[in-house]
């Protein structure tokens, strides 16, 4: 049975596979899986960011075991009892074995250099990091979590959209983790948006960009509505860095364009400035 | 009498819906038998035929659209034109009125009735400007007090590269932070489409209701068929799949009251659409009246963190 990539709303998928995963897609270098891991997940080549697994990413950024994840219980429901090619129950059982992740967003407090703050971070190979109600509902505790602790959140995007198989609730997530911002802004913390590549459709659309501070990796696509959904309706031509954190950064839509080696020093700084505890 | 199947079936479901989580928690109060009267008014599940009949009707190109109603509903309306940044979208409509004695503010996406008004209105599909438009008329209203009515009817956000070069995922984002900011009632009411991020920009309110024969989606049945299933002409099946109509939408708590339509749908009888959904919209303004804004904020905000379904 042919593989369906679950990017929703946005109709996008990253561009074509490569042969092999640990294939650079732009300069065609290829690594070990080691290699992959010293160099987090960027071609020494060409530079370009390879997708970053969740649990990695939080190892990357956080003080070695520093990271309190909360919230493991939550898991999907089938609301709709939706059903395409293969049923939605299925499909979430087979990315939880695929990641060994309960959703497409792991949540948790750590430091960070010293500094405390909460983590919210997506992970692309669940679904295509789409949003359903276990993300919005991970997300909103987040807020929370970080509201009562007096500390700032990180988040860390990387998502097709809302999750279609799960209907009008999916795209209920957009304003609920809005509303949760909206929470922790009052309770008077910062958000850090870090957008990885890619991050679109609902969760573009909702908080993501809603950050004090809004930051992207290089060449992470951004974009609402996707490439080939632009290309199509529009028959507009696109241009080359269309969506891409480059063109965003140019438009004003983020604050900057952070390499992932030098992420976790620029959070820290971060969180330095905004006061987090130490 | 005894009860029909279709009733039994509708206990049933409404049974289930007890259980679910999103019912939980002080919103439900009085919420529950207001369903019943809903489910009980609107008499029976819709068949996956009838599902694509209301999308049909919801994109009918006669069914009323903001301006119609606004015409209908508001005396001394003041349309506000630009976003007091970069352009005047005549995708959204912005404006002040009075219902009845009350000022209030209007802001609702607009199609096209021919075909040069379509394309000037971009089919309904706003830009980041519109957006900006709406969240500035919102603000206008949060400074003077007066309630918030917002009509959607859009496919969609508009899917163009400047669009997205002016930020349209950024521009829904904080639309829906304001409205989550305001201290004034908001009432929605979908009149049409209600299609994905697009709608919900300007959706995050009090009250939401929607029409008997408008569809409200995260996607429409198009692009879910195009995705899924490969295969754009599967529309009928996805939208059996994920099911926009209103009656699923209130089942899900995703919004509070269905409004009635003339028989055949709202572009047989503009007029009496008009006041069966001027009706609806002042019982619920009058239900929020008084309330104090930290509390409708604060209730508007548990509302929505409160939706979605998980174990």
């Amino acid at each position: 049975m042919a593989k369906i990539d679950v990017s929703v709303e946005t109709n996008d998928q990253p561009s074509p596979p490569p042969s092999h995963p640990n294939t650079c897609p732009s300069c065609h270098s290829h690594y070990r899986d080691d290699e992959l891991e010293k160099s987090l997940w960027v071609c020494e080549q060409c530079g370009h960011h390879f997708p970053m697994r969740a649990r990695a990413r939080i190892a990357s950024l956080t003080d070695s075991g520093s990271f309190a994840e909360e919230a493991t219980e939550l898991h999907s429901e089938d609301p709709l009892e939706f059903f395409d090619l293969r049923p939605y129950t299925e499909r979430l059982a087979e990315a939880e074995m695929k990641t060994g992740l309960a959703d497409a967003m792991v949540i948790g407090r750590a430091t960070l250099e010293g500094r405390e703050c909460e983590l919210a971070v997506m992970d692309f190979a669940f679904m295509g990091g789409s949003m359903g109600s276990v993300v919005g509902e991970k997300f909103s505790r987040a807020c929370d979590s970080a509201a009562e602790a007096g500390m700032p959140l990180v988040s860390v995007t990387s998502s097709g959209g809302a999750r279609m198989q799960e209907g009008i609730l999916a795209l209920m997530q957009l304003p609920k983790t809005v509303a949760a911002v909206e929470d922790l802004r009052d309770s008077g913390q910062a958000l850090l948006c870090v957008m990885a590549h890619p991050t679109t459709g609902g969760v573009l659309a909702s908080f993501a960009t809603l950050g004090d501070v809004v930051l992207a990796e290089p060449n992470a696509l951004m974009s609402f509505a996707g490439p080939r959904v632009v290309q199509e309706i529009t028959r507009e031509k696109l241009p080359e860095d269309f969506g891409r954190a480059e063109q965003n950064l140019r438009y004003g839509q983020i604050d900057a364009i952070v390499p992932r080696a030098e992420l976790r020093q620029t959070l820290s700084r971060l969180l330095r400035l905004f006061n987090a505890p130490d | 009498m005894p009860p029909t199947e279709h009733e039994l079936r509708l206990r049933e479901r409404l049974g289930r819906l007890r259980n679910l989580p999103l019912l939980g928690g002080a919103r439900i109060s009085g919420e529950l038998e207001r369903l019943q009267r809903q489910i009980a008014r609107i008499g029976e599940e819709a068949t996956d035929e009838e599902i694509w009949r209301k999308v049909e009707l919801a994109r009918h190109d006669e069914r009323p659209y903001t301006l119609d109603y606004v015409e209908r509903l508001l005396d001394d309306w003041f349309e506000l034109h630009g976003d007091r940044a970069l352009a005047d979208d005549g995708a959204m409509i912005a404006g002040l009125g009075k219902l009845d004695d009350r000022t209030v503010v209007l802001v609702g996406q607009q199609k096209g009735r021919d075909i040069h008004e379509r394309a000037s209105r971009r089919f309904g599909m706003p830009n980041p400007e519109g957006y900006r438009k709406a969240w500035h008329a919102m603000e206008l209203a949060d400074r003077h007090g007066f309630p918030v009515i917002t009509l959607v009817d859009t496919p969609g956000a508009y899917p163009g590269v400047v669009a997205e070069q002016h930020g349209q995922g950024a521009a829904i984002a904080h639309s829906q932070a304001t409205m989550a900011r305001l201290k004034v009632p908001t009432v929605a009411c979908v009149i049409g489409e209600g299609g994905s991020g697009g709608a919900i920009a300007i959706a995050l309110a009090d009250r939401v209701l929607m029409q008997e024969n408008a569809i409200y989606s995260v996607i429409s049945p198009e692009g879910c068929a195009a995705i899924l299933w490969r295969d754009a002409g599967q529309a009928k099946k996805a939208a059996a799949a994920f099911r926009p109509d209103a009656v699923h939408c209130l089942e899900l708590g995703v919004v509070d009251e269905i409004v009635p339509e003339p028989v055949g749908g709202a572009h047989i009888d503009p007029d009496l659409a008009a006041r069966q959904l001027g009706q609806a919209l002042r019982e619920s303004l009058a239900e929020l009246e008084g309330v104090p804004g930290d509390d409708l904020r604060r209730r508007r905000r548990t509302r929505f963190r409160s939706l979605g379904v998980f174990a």
